[in-house]
């Protein structure tokens, strides 16, 4: 299959700005739905009514709002992290998933359980996982600049081998210390333990989404590679540091918030591609979105397949993610580099 | 003026580029030829601070080209590599319009939008401008990042063999536009030519490479002569004067 997105509209404002519209409309669509759908039966209509059901309006408060909220953040802010990695690897293929840093990051929580199973306070975890995550990016890139050959393929199947060490490294040390079902747990994120108190964490990721949002031209100059970016005066290693500190600290967020959730960074960049281009000052705002719309979509699949109970929204994303991106690859173009 | 001081590049044993002291003066055409490994990427790139130095250093209008901040030098010279490889999917004119980054940092002004639209009509380029560059043939997308470090209006401007990929049409095209570029607007143009006919047409003065030194400097009268090619290439090529223009004839050998 050769045949790929009609070009000649790929970089039109408008053409961005309509699917900005649309996303956005589809965001709100899958918010409210996600307001909805739960174990205990809840019509929103009952919380604004002329008489408003007092235990109902807890519910939404306590549980549904902060879900809600807590997978659009998430969803938006693992996308954007993807995007800035893509760029940072100068690959399309690869995501905070499929290279490490993920991987790093349930290592991190692991070693905490390790080391302090009493606890540290919520912020304290939040910056050592964190630091795990940067040492998984930073190990990857690392990696690839002693590398030769950077061929399209090379790049993500590297980021495997790395996640997949990193991984085997948690599964061992978790296994010696009788920690294997945590790990697991951490290993399959889902939002269905949060509650207000437990998402804040995630505001964090979401300033840090419009930072990456602020410094998208830098970005996307990072993308085309150090000599380019020298040349209009982009500081590569500073740029390639800021990017680091970013996508370390979206993924620490999320990942002692919810635990791993695969696969949004490389599909909702992807995506967003076929419809703007790779120029980062249109397509991040359609990233973010495109990653909170599939991560809402995700969600709400797993409370719905087999109602009451839920399936983890990174189960439903590993299979539905690896579909979607199967089907981009095909439908896509023969050159990804 | 660009000036370099005693600039050597070193990889492992071997000596790239040997303590190289030369000066570019401001305005006009220069053209570095010289056979293939004469170091002359290489010069190019360190004065362009692209590619660190072993040693020596280089000036740009007094500024020392490591120590000076990356925007500042942005707006004061401007280089294009031969390998533009990328994989992103960016349109002609987003490409372009990067070249106005180190005035506006990406707020396009009327003004970066009257540079990025002037460049794209000197280089042939508004029918593609919505195109996405991976579409485009090899000698198109060189035309757009020509075009990009146009629109970047530096007053010094470095190509690496800007005439890769194409055709002979363009390649005349792109040396008048350059040569227009140094008499019109008074830039500072350097290029690294393989194609010593268009060195000996189109530059003002000549720096022939040898084995990581200048090995001859001057005029294209000076430089253009059956010696001193027969020296540097070692081969024999003819000079002939053809409609005024010194043309190298050398496809057949004795």
């Amino acid at each position: 299959m050769t045949h790929h997105i009609s070009s000649p509209a790929t970089g039109s404002p408008s053409r961005a700005t309509l699917w900005l519209f649309l996303l956005l409309v589809l965001v709100v669509v899958l918010g409210l739905c996600s307001l909805n759908v739960g174990a205990s039966r809840m019509n929103l209509l009952n919380v604004f009514g002329a008489d408003p059901d007092d235990r109902i309006s807890k519910l939404l408060f306590v549980s549904r709002l902060p879900r809600t909220v807590a997978l659009i953040l998430a969803g938006a802010a693992l996308a954007v992290a993807g995007a800035i990695l893509q760029m940072m690897a100068r690959n399309r293929l690869v995501d905070t998933s499929t290279t490490g840093p993920m991987e790093a990051a349930a290592l991190g929580m692991l070693v905490l359980a390790i080391v302090v199973p009493q606890g540290l306070p919520l912020w304290a975890r939040f910056l050592v996982v964190s630091s795990f995550a940067a040492g998984g990016i930073l190990l990857f890139l690392g990696v690839l600049k002693r590398m030769p050959l950077r061929s399209a393929l090379i790049v993500p199947l590297v980021g495997l081998v790395m996640a997949a060490v990193v991984h085997a490294g948690s599964g061992l040390l978790a296994h010696h210390f009788d920690l294997s079902q945590s790990l697991r747990a951490w290993g399959s994120g889902d939002f269905s333990a949060v509650l207000r108190g437990r998402y804040e964490l995630l505001w964090i990721a979401a300033v840090l989404t419009v930072a990456a949002m602020l410094l998208a031209d830098r970005f996307t100059v990072i993308g085309m590679g150090r000599d380019f970016a020298t040349n209009v005066g982009v500081n590569y290693t500073r740029l390639l540091a800021a990017g680091v500190v970013l996508v370390s600290l979206i993924v620490g967020s999320v990942v002692v918030t919810a635990g791993v959730i695969p696969f949004i960074g490389l599909v909702a960049p992807n995506l967003v591609r076929l419809i703007t281009g790779d120029n980062l000052r249109r397509a991040i705002p359609l990233i973010a979105l495109m990653g909170a719309a599939l991560l809402l979509c995700a969600d709400l699949l797993g409370r719905l397949l087999i109602h009451p109970y839920e399936v983890p929204s990174s189960n439903i994303l590993s299979i539905g993610g690896c579909l979607i991106f199967l089907g981009i690859l095909l439908h896509g173009r023969s050159r990804w580099a | 003026m660009i000036e370099t001081h005693a600039v050597s590049k070193r990889y492992g044993d071997t000596l790239v580029v040997d303590n190289v002291s030369l000066s570019i003066p401001r305005g006009g055409f220069t053209s570095i030829i010289g056979p293939n490994g004469a170091g002359k990427s290489t010069l190019l790139s360190m004065i362009s601070r692209l590619t660190p130095m072993s040693s020596g250093s280089v000036m740009v209008d007094g500024l020392d080209v490591t120590r000076t901040p990356g925007n500042v030098l942005a707006r004061r010279l401007s280089i294009l590599r031969q390998d533009n490889q990328t994989s992103l999917r960016l349109t002609v004119r987003d490409l372009v319009a990067f070249g106005r980054f180190p005035h506006s940092g990406g707020r396009l002004t009327a003004e970066d939008h009257r540079h990025v639209d002037e460049a794209m009509e000197y280089l042939r380029l508004d029918a593609y401008r919505d195109r996405p560059i991976d579409e485009l043939s090899g000698g198109q997308r060189q035309r757009a990042y020509v075009a990009m470090v146009m629109c970047q209006d530096t007053e010094y401007v470095l190509l690496d063999e800007p005439l890769n990929n194409i055709d002979m049409r363009f390649a005349v095209d792109m040396m008048q536009l350059l040569r227009r570029a140094a008499d019109e607007k008074g830039k500072t143009v350097v290029v690294v030519l393989h194609d010593i006919n268009f060195a000996s047409c189109y530059s003002d003065h000549i720096i022939a490479m040898r084995q990581g030194k200048p090995a001859y400097q001057g005029t294209p009268q000076e430089i253009i002569r059956d010696e001193v090619l027969r020296d540097l290439y070692e081969m024999d090529i003819g000079v002939h004067e053809v409609d005024g223009q010194r043309i190298c004839v050398y496809f057949r050998k004795g």
